[in-house]
């Protein structure tokens, strides 16, 4: 009875688990994506998949920033750190995430100048603190963080703080949605679509998945019952036939998103023709890289970037597991070379990387609500 | 880095309305507020905190609500720490307020 007590309303989420039996058509397999990484966690973290009818599937979708960066990338950036008074700051997230000659914790540990910041203005911050280095922003993530890191490079640029930079791999949600509509080997019947993404984009860039694609979005908070209503609202969609984008997550996302937001991703980054992800290859305009007038703070711009491609481990099959094609426990590294504690994949290095929350929550299988309630 | 950040408003900068200090759990740090420009918060306002910048304003009771997200995902620890990080502060610094200004 661990976390039972600890839910919000425990007769809602029976309700709505009973309600997602009720509206499942026995005859049909449901598979579901939840785009985002926190989704991931939640859903493993809960224990949510018990309370499903065997044919409501949840598929692991590509919303985790440091999941989806090729070891390429990582390559590049460490690459450049390795210039004299040179400072590497990045989020914790990334720290253990392996390059080919290992992770930026390993540089350090080599002693580059390699530092954890939880913002990026803290490392426009270091840049002040420090006017003899350059200070490097290693800079991830989807539309969550990218306002942050466009609004750094404003402060930047009014401040004229030429020693500092951003290497930028920020990628955008929905045309990783489109290749994974594309792909051949991908049958979805709907979407639970990212909650915070959504606080910047709003609700209308999903509307060509219902209009276009034909398939239910359903915008969710992170709570076990916001994620269960969210089944409930895609399977009610489907039971009609219908293909809408609908916000469940009301009292965070406005449908519009964030004005204020979008016009400093605007100001400073533009689309990049095509970026590669891992597990999902190249993908046309689906990346952010910063525009021209800002170009003295680029540090792609700035320097000589080598452009490393760097294949994923031929042993790991990270690609199949993002797309949802296999599960975690299929992967042949899963749980023997590839563990939390000595990932092989970044999968299985993020807590919302499927690898990673599978491995905790599946082995260690703590009490959830379902197996709870039952006792 | 994902994680949403549930803080309260106790101060606001008057030399700079893109400062504010929020509080999150006891811990105390300057955010940034530039991206809620459109609708700037006030004093005793709740926000949701993105890698130190507010993202959007909430009621209280979802800020409670999502705290307790937090906590149900194993998260509410990170956060914390997430929030004595910025401004590259040390833990030490805790419980002590707002810090100087610069």
């Amino acid at each position: 009875m661990k976390y039972v007590d600890e839910f919000r309303a425990p007769e809602l989420i029976a309700k709505a688990g009973e309600e997602i039996r009720r509206l499942a058509d026995p005859n049909r397999h449901y598979r579901i994506m939840e785009v985002c990484g926190g989704h991931t966690h939640a859903i493993y973290r809960f224990g949510l998949k018990d309370l499903l009818p065997s044919n409501v599937e949840l598929i692991h979708g590509p919303g985790c920033p440091v999941c989806v960066l090729p070891m390429g990338r990582i390559d590049d950036g460490l690459s450049l750190a390795a210039q004299p008074d040179f400072i590497f700051a990045a989020f914790g997230d990334m720290m253990r995430v392996p390059g080919t000659h290992g992770s930026p914790l390993e540089y350090k540990a080599r002693g580059m100048d390699v530092r954890i910041v939880y913002s990026p203005a803290d490392a426009l911050k270091l840049a002040r603190n420090n006017p003899e280095k350059h200070v490097m922003f290693f800079a991830i993530g989807f539309e969550t963080t990218a306002p942050s890191t466009a609004l750094t490079l404003m402060r930047a640029k009014a401040e004229g703080l030429r020693n500092f930079s951003v290497f930028c791999n920020h990628v955008t949600i929905i045309p990783a949605i489109r290749a994974i509509l594309d792909s051949p080997d991908m049958c979805l019947d709907g979407f639970v679509g990212p909650g915070h993404v959504s606080t910047v984009i709003g609700c209308r860039p999903y509307e060509w998945i219902a209009q276009d694609a034909g398939r239910p979005v359903i915008v969710s908070g992170f709570e076990p019952l916001d994620i269960l209503q969210s089944i409930v609202m895609l399977l009610r969609q489907l039971g009609k036939g219908e293909a809408k984008v609908e916000n469940q997550y009301k009292r965070v996302v406005p449908w519009e998103g964030n004005r204020a937001a979008l016009r400093a991703m605007a100001e400073v980054f533009e689309l990049r023709p095509y970026f590669e992800w891992r597990g999902l290859g190249s993908i046309s305009q689906s990346a952010l890289k910063i525009r021209a007038e800002y170009a003295e703070w680029d540090a792609e711009q700035r320097f000589s970037v080598p452009g490393v491609r760097v294949t994923d481990p031929k042993a790991a099959q990270c690609g199949e597991v993002l797309k949802g094609v296999l599960k975690p426990a299929q992967c042949k590294l899963f749980g023997r070379e590839c563990t939390p504690e000595q990932p092989v994949g970044a999968l299985m290095v993020s807590s919302e990387g499927s690898c990673a929350a599978h491995y905790n929550y599946e082995h260690r299988k703590p009490v959830t609500i379902a197996s709870a309630t039952a006792i | 880095m994902c994680l949403a950040i549930p803080g309260k408003i106790v101060e606001l900068d008057s030399q700079n309305v893109n400062h504010a200090v929020i509080d999150v759990a006891g811990v105390r740090r300057r955010v940034d507020l530039g991206l809620l420009q459109d609708e700037p918060p006030v004093l005793g306002d709740w926000v949701l905190i993105h890698v130190g910048f507010a993202m959007s304003k909430i009621s209280e009771a979802d800020a409670l609500d999502q705290m307790q997200t937090l906590r149900m995902l194993g998260e509410a620890e990170a956060a914390v720490q997430e929030v004595r990080g910025y401004g590259l502060e040390s833990e030490e610094q805790d419980q002590s307020g707002p810090r100087p200004k610069q």
